[in-house]
């Protein structure tokens, strides 16, 4: 077999390729089938260029385009961009033997790692067929009673404010005497979620800013710092402290409209992070605050946080640095004990608590972990905002709920079921290119996104992605105003909380009596 | 624990849905008069409601017993009386008890028996409260605790009655034409959901505060979900028995005037809010985020009462009717104008509130319109009185 072509990408140089980088033949079965209708390949050498993970190569002998199935992730990249449509990519037809308890993906795994002996690592959010409540919750209209409201004639009003509340407020001679904790306006009930710049592209991350400025909402630097040229976008930056305290300094605290304590991540809950070396180019490195090229690697806990005093001391350390200024957010995953944990972080002093379910994004994870760990968001928020209601604290703390918001209808779902706010992240990543082929940990990402391969980052044009995540957003935000209307209210703050808007259908009483909602019909 | 829900919500429905007419008049200068012209009122308005609910609150009845706090309770047998009556000489002090008077009306069945109590609470050990939160507490504990007892009214110097009926008959069976007040609130119902229950018919009551209520709130979940954190316990599962908890929360426990109140259950929109100054846009701002579980959307009109005041409301973009009127010292509110220009055909001013802002009368002072929500005081005599 010949050597691969090098590839002529224009502008910086694939490295030459050895014959020892080639990996032994694995005995895995491919995942995916790569066909290509000779008829219609013209060799114009576009898929070999944009395939990161060198599927495509030029055999010279022949003169064909060639390609190595087994190497593809079926991201869709290559058959998008050939200008003839000659490339079909879908999961391998040729399986192993059908069985009920050992599936293709299990056997698959077992060989990875025989061969390996690592961690199987995945990236992206959970993908087995695990129930989705959102889909099984129905929405109300009102009909007769109440009248509809038709929000392209009548004002709808979206606008949401993040922190604490107050038990009432004092008024003196017409003027507010209460002074009000720290309150974040948002336009609409939805942020972006943490993802750090390491995990994603510079322009990824800029593009998510400037659509956070334009909607008049918030992006989250996730764990990774906030690099210098993004200081600029400090109104609308929710910076993140974690386990690695990665960025973390007095300007970056107090550069951001909501300082977020990540305890958890729903992909991942219970462990650290881990960013390879690779990705910690130059420009990571300074906004990291660590060496470049080497790996950085967030603790699985918060050395600082063995208890729930030891989170209250650092939500009032960084209280005490900003001034009291900002409110402070605390991330954790779905857990079994979800509503427990919740109440002690009011206690605690946290002005916003965010809640990661179980099928929530992630830059890399433990196979293992991301598919078997964790709760699924609708379980947790329910139940997390009934305590906060029994115990008379709800108000004292705005709960954002991620990790699965898939559309607009999740949005008014999890709002009726006590969030203040959702955070999207995989759903801002589809819109900005990606294409679910979880390959996030390897930095090769073929849309631009998970990567800090220059000859990659660039498929991203922030300004066309600034747009599309624009787009989007305000796609959803027109989608609640229209199911606002249909119940009759035109405010959210009416939505919220009011789990008598939701029915359930096909759930078992005690998925009901979690939920808190009445079966569909009743 | 007894549960009102079956009793008021039947088939146990998110709320009870219903549409309602609301009858407000009020004598600024404190002196009290007879319930005639409301009664007229309310006939004229026959249309919006079906027998099944109608009721009274009228102030300025017992000035012989005004420092006590007059308790209207509803007995549905002999026994929960006893019961009632055996707390209520553990907790207070009873200075006079009495069966509210009735008479035989045609129409009325199925009346429970109501008793009045005029009681001071009790000088209480360590853990005081004040005596308006002990008698709040100690309805509240009745309501859901006694079976067959429900605390109708619990204020000074007025009291409720309400029944399943039409007003007329309501007013008959419990004489209120024997009674003068200075101000008086009345309400008929059409509920479309709900078996008829006493209890359930409007004017809803806590201390003096009383609510007559039309309206159907789309937000009643939201509502309910943040009173009930607060500790209220919504068991009729009705718009008004939110409307009265938001009442005692801002305006009698907070102590939040009747206009921040309007401003809190139906609050300006954020465009009208950002052109705004900075105090009023930061106060409006807080009063949104603080209390925006409290924002009633949906149609609604009210008619809130106390010993001092009657207030009007309508939702934030007026989906249900309320007209406001004054002639000499009378204030009146209406769900329609006709049934105040029946009772009143000179007006010195009448016009249609703009949804979301309240009209206060005072005892001792009147409210004046807006002068681009005045309307012509000599129109068109109602049909009803020209038919006549
Ligand atoms: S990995 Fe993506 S670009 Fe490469 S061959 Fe597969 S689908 Fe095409
Ligand atoms: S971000 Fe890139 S690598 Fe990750 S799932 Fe999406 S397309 Fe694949």
């Amino acid at each position: 077999m010949n050597a691969p072509r090098n590839n002529s990408r224009n502008a910086i140089q694939a490295p030459q390729r050895k014959a020892s980088d080639f990996r032994i033949r694995s005995n895995r079965l491919a995942e995916f089938s790569v066909e290509r209708d000779y008829d219609k390949c013209i060799k114009c050498e576009v898929c070999i260029r944009q395939c990161s993970f060198d599927v495509h190569y030029y055999e010279e002998e022949e003169d064909l385009i060639k390609h190595r199935s087994e190497d593809c992730v079926g991201c869709q990249r290559c058959a998008v961009l050939c200008p003839t449509d000659a490339l079909t990519i879908r999961p391998n037809p040729a399986q192993y033997r059908a069985h009920g308890s050992w599936s293709s993906e299990h056997v698959k795994d077992i060989n990875l790692q025989a061969e390996t002996g690592g961690v199987v690592l995945t990236g992206a959010g959970n993908d087995k067929p695990m129930p989705v409540y959102w889909d099984k919750l129905l929405i109300n209209a009102s009909q007769v009673t109440n009248p509809s409201i038709d929000p392209l004639r009548e004002p709808m009003e979206l606008r949401t404010f993040l922190g604490a509340k107050p038990d009432g407020v004092e008024i003196e001679n017409g003027k507010l005497v209460t002074s009000m904790p720290p309150q974040v306006q948002i336009e609409t009930p939805i942020l972006f979620s943490a993802i750090s710049y390491g995990a994603i592209s510079y322009n990824v991350q800029k593009a998510l800013a400037e659509a956070a400025v334009e909607l008049g909402t918030l992006f989250n630097t996730g764990e990774g710092g906030l690099h210098p040229d993004f200081y600029k976008y400090r109104d609308h930056a929710i910076v993140q402290v974690a386990s690695g305290r990665f960025g973390v300094h007095p300007d970056y605290l107090n550069a951001a409209r909501i300082v977020e304590i990540k305890i958890g991540q729903g992909a991942k809950p219970g462990i650290g992070g881990h960013l390879a070396g690779e990705k910690v180019s130059e420009s990571v490195s300074i906004t990291r605050m660590i060496p470049a090229g080497t790996d950085a690697i967030s603790p699985a806990p918060q050395h600082d946080i063995y208890s729930i005093e030891d989170l209250r001391m650092l939500v009032y350390a960084i209280k005490e640095a900003t001034n009291y200024r900002v409110p402070v957010s605390v991330k954790i995953a779905a857990v079994h004990n979800a509503a427990a944990i919740a109440s002690g972080i009011v206690r605690a002093g946290a002005d916003v608590i965010a809640i990661d379910g179980f099928r929530g994004g992630t830059g890399a994870a433990p196979k293992v972990i991301r598919d078997n760990v964790g709760l699924p968001i609708e379980f947790a928020l329910a139940s997390v905002d009934k305590r906060l209601r029994d115990e008379g604290i709800r108000n004292r703390v705005t709960l954002i709920a991620g990790g699965g918001i898939r559309s607009a209808g999740d949005v008014v779902k999890a709002i009726a079921l006590g969030a203040d706010a959702v955070y999207i992240g995989t759903a801002a990543l589809i819109a900005v290119g990606c294409t679910l082929c979880q390959k996030c940990y390897s930095g090769k990402c073929n849309w631009g996104i998970a990567t800090q391969d220059p000859y990659l980052a660039k498929r991203v044009n922030p300004d066309i992605a600034r747009k599309r995540l624009v787009n989007l957003v305000k796609g959803w935000s027109h989608e609640i105003k229209e199911m606002l209307g249909g119940m009759g209210i035109n405010s959210i703050e009416s939505l919220r909380g009011s789990r008598s808007q939701l029915r359930g259908i096909g759930l078992t009483t005690e998925e009901l009596n979690v939920l808190g909602v009445a079966p569909a019909g009743n | 624990m007894k549960d009102l829900q079956r009793l008021n919500n039947p088939y146990c429905d998110d709320k009870v849905l219903c549409s309602c007419a609301i009858f407000g008049m009020m004598d600024s200068t404190g002196k009290v008069f007879s319930g005639e012209p409301v009664f007229r009122a309310m006939i004229n308005m026959q249309e919006r409601g079906n027998g099944l609910g109608a009721g009274f609150a009228l102030y300025g009845i017992y000035p012989e017993h005004q420092d006590y706090y007059a308790l209207h309770i509803m007995f549905t047998n002999r026994d929960c009386r006893h019961d009632t009556e055996r707390f209520l000489e553990t907790a207070f002090q009873v200075e006079r008890s009495e069966e509210v008077p009735t008479r035989k009306t045609a129409g009325i069945s199925g009346e429970p028996l109501v008793y009045r109590y005029f009681v001071r609470p009790k000088p209480q050990g360590t853990n005081f409260v004040n005596d308006d939160d002990f008698v709040v507490q100690s309805s509240l504990k009745i309501n859901s605790e006694l079976d067959g007892a429900f605390v109708v009214s619990s204020g000074k110097n007025m009291g409720v009655f309400k029944g399943v009926g039409y007003p007329e008959q309501i007013a008959e069976y419990f004489r209120l034409d024997d009674y003068k007040a200075y101000i008086w609130t009345a309400h008929s119902r059409f509920p479309t959901n709900s078996q008829a229950w006493w209890g359930g018919a409007h004017p809803f009551c806590m201390l003096d505060w009383s609510v007559v209520h039309n309206g159907e709130l789309s937000s009643y979940g939201a509502n309910r979900a943040f009173l009930e954190t607060i500790g209220y316990k919504c068991t009729l599962f009705t718009d008004t028995e939110v409307m009265s908890y938001a009442v005692d929360l801002i305006m009698r426990r907070q102590k939040l005037p009747p206009e921040i109140f309007a401003k809190i259950v139906a609050p300006p929109l954020w465009e009208e809010i950002d052109r705004m100054s900075e105090d009023e846009k930061e106060l409006h701002t807080a009063l949104r985020s603080v209390y925006g579980g409290l924002l009633m959307n949906g149609p609604f009109s009210v008619v809130i009462a106390n010993n001092n005041q009657m207030i009007a409301l309508t939702d934030r973009i007026r989906l249900r009717p309320l007209t406001a009127a004054t002639r000499g010292n009378f204030l009146y509110f209406s769900s329609e104008e006709a049934s105040i220009r029946l009772v009143s055909p000179e007006l010195d001013n009448v016009w249609t509130p703009m949804g979301g802002m309240p009209v206060v009368g005072k005892i001792g002072s009147l409210p004046k319109p807006d002068d681009s929500r005045k309307r012509n005081t000599s129109a068109a005599r109602p049909m009803a009185e020209v038919a006549r």
